[in-house]
């Protein structure tokens, strides 16, 4: 990796950037780093490892972060376009920003440890995967590797979830949902989730009753995902975040092929692609409007 | 489902609908329904707003936690809306909640998708009757329940 490190500790000490957040060994496993000394920047580490989506520090609402400085930030594809989705929504410019994207062949489940790409243990957001060569980027570094195995848990789950009848869809989620402590790790670790105000947080009126009861938990989630379609990137952030393991990711995919069988729209790195709410065409379809 | 819920479903239940309605078409046509003596289902709570685009989804997610057993969205037809181009967003809205509430296990005959234009007194009509006989079918709503004093507004 000494491309990276070579590459972090040029931006610095030429001062284009002040920070370079990447990812670093930590006690378990990798975690994301904030570099400020040209000095430390042979800290940086990318592998199979790195699943956090770093996009999340770019936020606006992290004011501890961006004070810090004009970032560059180690993407891989799928964080290139919560970066994209940022500039999208005007929370960053481009300009403001340099991307270094690293070819990808795929990452594991969780950051903790090492272990071969097998169809259990790479992530499910790597299947079918687009964007291993990142096309929003300044410096693009690595050598593209293989493309991983397939991991098609969720795409299986969903199959399995459309079977149902809706009173056994509506256990399943009853069951899953009742677990959540509304903890709202889920919105913190989101890349996308920029309110300066968060609806649930909100007490006149209070939309979203902040206890963890099964309905306020269903309304939170729900609220969450609609807020997230068209802007969510499927990085899995949020599953990740859950200290419940909370299915979330099957809600994200929901959502995501929505967009894609009714308005053509697949999370891109192009920011310059109108975000789907923003725009309509006449002929969409209404098959469920009497 | 609890014992007084049991009794109520038995004997008295009635469906409570709750029905989000645009300024422009859907209550003049609600209006014309009425002074045209049209005979409807006096289950339908009609909220009045600017424009079916200002139906946020947190209002149908909120009017069924809170108790109601149906929902009904309606506007004007597309091309007609009075803001030239609010339905169109809506519509996009409307599709994505549809499609997740259908994948959260919410039967999708409790919340209707309705344009309805300001002359279609019968469509109105229609749509009332309708969704109160399909929501009558499904019996009462304890998807979202409130819980006892859990809400603060």
């Amino acid at each position: 990796m000494s491309e990276l490190n070579d590459l972090a500790r040029k931006l610095l000490s030429e001062c284009t950037v002040k920070v370079v957040i990447g990812y670093e060994e930590g006690s378990r496993g990798v975690r994301p780093a904030f570099i400020t000394d040209p000095e430390q920047a042979c800290k940086l580490v990318f592998d199979t490892r790195c699943v956090q989506n770093l996009a999340a520090y770019l936020n606006p609402r992290r004011k501890q972060i961006t004070q810090l400085g004009k970032p560059a930030i180690v993407v891989k594809g799928c964080d290139a376009r919560a970066v994209a989705g940022l500039i999208r929504e005007q929370q960053i410019t481009r300009e403001g920003v340099v991307i270094i994207a690293m070819r990808c062949g795929g990452v594991l489940q969780r950051s903790e440890t090492a272990s071969e790409l097998t169809s259990d243990t790479v992530s499910v957001r790597c299947a079918g995967c687009n964007d291993r060569d990142p096309k929003l980027f300044d410096h693009k570094l690595g050598e593209l590797p293989p493309e991983p195995p397939v991991n098609p848990h969720r795409d299986e789950q969903i199959a399995t979830l459309e079977k149902m009848t809706s009173a056994e869809r509506w256990n399943f989620w009853t069951g899953e949902l009742s677990r959540c402590i509304r903890c709202h790790a889920c919105r913190e670790a989101c890349p996308m989730c920029f309110c300066v105000q968060c609806t649930a947080d909100k007490t006149q009126p209070r939309w979203i009753d902040p206890s963890s009861t099964p309905p306020a938990n269903r309304a939170w989630q729900t609220m969450r995902v609609l807020h997230q379609a068209g802007r969510c990137v499927d990085c899995l952030e949020c599953e990740r975040a859950c200290p419940e393991h909370i299915p979330l990711g099957l809600l994200a995919r929901h959502v995501a092929n929505t967009m894609q069988r009714r308005f053509d729209y697949v999370a891109s790195e192009d920011p310059s692609v109108a975000a789907p709410f923003g725009v309509f065409r006449p002929s969409d379809d209404e098959e469920f409007i009497r | 489902m609890s014992n007084a819920v049991e009794n109520e479903t038995k004997s008295s239940w009635s469906p409570k609908i709750v029905a989000f309605v645009c300024n422009w078409c859907t209550y003049t046509g609600a209006d014309l329904a009425g002074t045209s003596r049209l005979q409807m289902d006096p289950n339908v709570r009609v909220i009045k707003l600017p424009c079916s685009s200002r139906v946020n989804p947190l209002f149908v997610i909120k009017a069924l936690e809170r108790g109601a057993d149906g929902v009904i969205v309606s506007g004007c037809h597309t091309g007609d809306c009075h803001y030239s181009t609010g339905n169109y967003h809506a519509r996009r809205r409307f599709a994505v909640l549809h499609d997740l509430l259908h994948f959260m296990g919410v039967d999708a005959d409790r919340v209707t998708f309705a344009w309805v234009s300001a002359s279609e007194g019968n469509k109105w009509q229609q749509v009332v009757n309708e969704t109160t006989a399909r929501v009558k079918q499904l019996g009462p709503s304890h998807l979202f329940q409130h819980q006892e004093g859990g809400e603060g507004q």
